[in-house]
């Protein structure tokens, strides 16, 4: 292997962001929305969503979190639903509309690839959704697998079933009782 | 944006933690509720981290990387017109083509357009502050700007943040995702800046642009040069 460089060091995306992210608000066109489901696209259609919250339990306003994943054939393809970005809002909530993703790779369970970026936040974190209904998929799972037992509660979404489809609730704790598991990979 | 997916063979490289900043930096006060306060857990690689999104040329606007004309309402934006320019490269020294990326910053008296941003300083109407591009097949990117000022913020007393551009980059997989801040060489505010702190002494400097009198247009606008480096791929196959 040729010589190595180093990395360029991550910094926080600070509080002002969203300008610029998520610029509908400010009369732009935006690269990336939380509506990666058209209406046409193959797959159970179903709302993510949640509340990011810090150390004390208070929602956090400036917040992004970001998504990628598979279509409900498991592939990360053209067409397939892929990339998601939200910003959280004054009450740290977050929400994609989406399709519910295939088995992308052999043994391991549907999920969806999460990043989660904040003021505050020197490096994003890495983090993954997994489905309440997919319990013998998530048993045989071996990232959950590399998880303590007692917190991979953290990484299942919950379904439930209302008038308006399909929601399935993630919340993100950044620390503290509940705290999420976040992954170094 | 176009989804498309890059070659989603072999693991790359880790965070190197030797550069990142710790989550936990309390002169950084915001740092101090944020933080994760339980190790991150090691996962090894799988495809959905090791392909990521694609955002193609057709997804810009021509004036995307012109932040002094794509905010115009009746005239010139004020400032010290700039030029940064750089490439994206891979730990292996290999370039990055073809990859997005997003600037964001503050006007020339250090005042954001964000909605949230109450520092008594006057907004430009002809500057929005936001722009993007996408690396040429060198990896190299460049960006016409005003060069921002520096802003007083809350975390201690008399604290003013370093004049500073954001940059957000994807690269060819959702674990090559990095977002940094751009600094101006010969800020006196960078020794005491938390933020620019918080990354690791040898590392820190890494975040500071080079003046460039090649960059530089005569009659026109200082250039400025940034390198930015993220993740490669292993040498070897890791097997897990």
């Amino acid at each position: 292997m040729s010589q190595t460089l180093k990395q360029t060091p991550s910094q926080t995306v600070g509080p002002y962001f969203a300008y610029a992210w998520t610029p509908e608000l400010y009369g732009r066109r935006p690269l990336a929305t939380n509506r990666l489901a058209t209406r046409n696209l193959a797959g159970e259609h179903i709302r993510i969503e949640g509340v990011v919250t810090d150390g004390e339990g208070a929602p956090i306003r400036d917040c992004v979190v970001e998504i990628w994943q598979a279509g409900a054939d498991g592939l990360h393809a053209p067409g397939a639903a892929g990339f998601g970005r939200c910003g959280t809002n004054d009450e740290g909530h977050y929400f994609f509309d989406t399709v519910k993703p295939g088995v992308c790779e052999p043994g391991h369970a549907p999920h969806i690839a999460v990043t989660v970026f904040a003021r505050g936040m020197l490096s994003h974190a890495f983090t993954r959704l997994h489905f309440s209904d997919e319990a013998a998929a998530n048993a045989e799972d071996p990232v959950l697998a590399g998880v303590p037992a007692d917190r991979r509660d953290t990484l299942i979404a919950r379904r439930a079933e209302l008038p308006g489809g399909v929601v399935y609730r993630f919340d993100i704790r950044l620390q503290g009782e509940g705290e999420t598991v976040f992954f170094d990979c | 944006m176009d989804t498309a997916v890059h070659d989603a063979a072999g693991d790359f490289r880790p965070r190197d933690w030797a550069q990142h900043p710790p989550y936990l930096s309390p002169d950084y006060k915001s740092t101090v509720l944020r933080s994760p306060s339980k190790p991150l857990i090691p996962m090894k690689q799988c495809l959905s981290v090791r392909t990521g999104p694609v955002f193609g040329h057709d997804s810009l606007a021509p004036l995307d990387s012109d932040l002094t004309k794509n905010g115009r309402v009746n005239g010139e934006p004020v400032g010290e017109r700039i030029v940064v320019t750089g490439r994206v490269l891979d730990e292996n020294g290999r370039p990055v083509p073809h990859t997005l990326l997003e600037i964001w910053q503050a006007n020339a008296c250090g005042r954001y357009v964000h909605r949230w941003d109450q520092h008594d300083a006057p907004l430009d109407p002809n500057f929005f502050g936001a722009g993007r591009c996408i690396t040429d097949a060198e990896g190299r990117y460049r960006f016409t700007t005003i060069k921002p000022g520096a802003y007083p913020w809350g975390n201690h007393h008399n604290a003013w943040r370093p004049a500073h551009i954001h940059f957000s980059l994807f690269g060819p997989s959702f674990l090559t995702r990095l977002v940094t801040q751009m600094y101006f060489p010969g800020d006196p505010l960078l020794p005491l800046d938390p933020i620019y702190n918080g990354v690791p002494e040898g590392a820190r400097e890494l975040l500071i642009s080079r003046f460039s009198i090649d960059v530089t247009e005569p009659l026109w606008a200082l250039g400025y040069e940034f390198d930015i480096v993220l993740r490669g791929r292993q040498a070897t196959p890791m097997e897990g």
